[in-house]
């Protein structure tokens, strides 16, 4: 069930994703560029969302556990470190650039053009250098490591 | 490149966004952050729970294409401002700054904030707050 429960959840998500028009990156880059060709979309798409999960997530989190797993798994750390604030940064230099984030990218693969192809591969092996202990010491995982996705 | 302001799509797309979120955690209890679920999806963790992960990733896609098919989306009209190098340098930075910082527009952006999570509203300001400042100089300095 938990298996059919994701891919519910999937096929919602990337249809979303589709509709609101964040599937497309220009238009995500758009939402950046007040001084320019501005399209504040993304503002509505984040307040439709949020409009549901603050409410939602209110209720549901109120159950002992969820329908088809013993518990939530809800992260729980707290602290604001260089890790979180380093990492957020690098992230939002590389949508910056391209106008991709994770979710968006997979969603315009529909395009079947190439580029998202290439972003995706460059961001799993992103994923992997990220796990490897080259990154500078502030960086690396210990203490509080609050995985938020 | 211009692209037109859709205010009624892009709210109703974000209310399936939400529900898509709220869907997970009172199914699965999890949070519907995308870069934590393709980084667990690829490390095959060891609790062994990958399925549900890639079942969501393909729901993402599949739900895409359903929104091409019902004519709701055009993926014709989809533009890539950056290309070849451009993407795969902005994909290997997504990479790793998902992964140190520990979620993305999902997770952090619709989930974190959902739950008025600290680290996530830092997160979000932080990531957001960048890639104003990358528009602005790659568009109107450089």
């Amino acid at each position: 069930m938990q298996i059919l429960v994701a891919l519910l959840s999937g096929i919602l998500f990337g249809a979303g994703l589709a509709i609101s028009g964040m599937a497309n990156p220009a238009k995500v880059l758009n939402f950046f560029d007040i001084a320019g060709t501005w399209d504040p979309s993304l503002a509505l798409v984040m307040a439709g969302a949020l409009a549901v999960t603050l409410v939602g997530y209110r209720l549901v989190l109120r159950r002992a556990a969820p329908i088809f797993a013993g518990k939530f798994h809800v992260p729980s750390a707290r602290h604001i470190d260089m890790r979180l604030v380093g990492g957020a940064a690098v992230f939002g230099l590389g949508w910056g650039l391209s106008g991709f984030c994770p979710g968006p990218a997979i969603a315009s693969l529909t395009t079947l053009s190439m580029q998202p192809v290439i972003f995706i591969i460059a961001m799993l092996a992103g994923m992997l250098v990220a796990k490897l202990p080259v990154l500078p010491k502030i960086f690396q995982p210990g203490g509080s490591r609050g995985t938020a996705s | 490149m211009a692209t037109e302001f859709t205010p009624v799509a892009s709210l109703l797309g974000g209310l399936l966004i939400g529900l898509a979120a709220v869907v997970l955690m009172i199914g699965n209890g999890r949070i519907a952050g995308v870069s934590g679920i393709l980084a667990s999806a690829l490390a095959a963790r060891p609790d062994g729970n990958v399925a549900w992960r890639w079942a969501f990733i393909v729901g993402i896609f599949a739900g895409a294409a359903l929104a091409a098919a019902a004519g709701v989306y055009d993926p014709d009209s989809v533009r890539f401002p950056a290309t070849g190098f451009l993407a795969a340098a902005a994909g290997l930075l997504v990479g790793i700054g998902t992964s140190v910082g520990g979620g993305c527009t999902s997770g952090h952006g619709v989930c974190g904030m959902a739950r008025l999570s600290r680290r996530s509203l830092a997160a979000t300001g932080v990531f957001m707050l960048v890639a104003f400042a990358v528009v602005f100089i790659t568009r109107h300095i450089m």
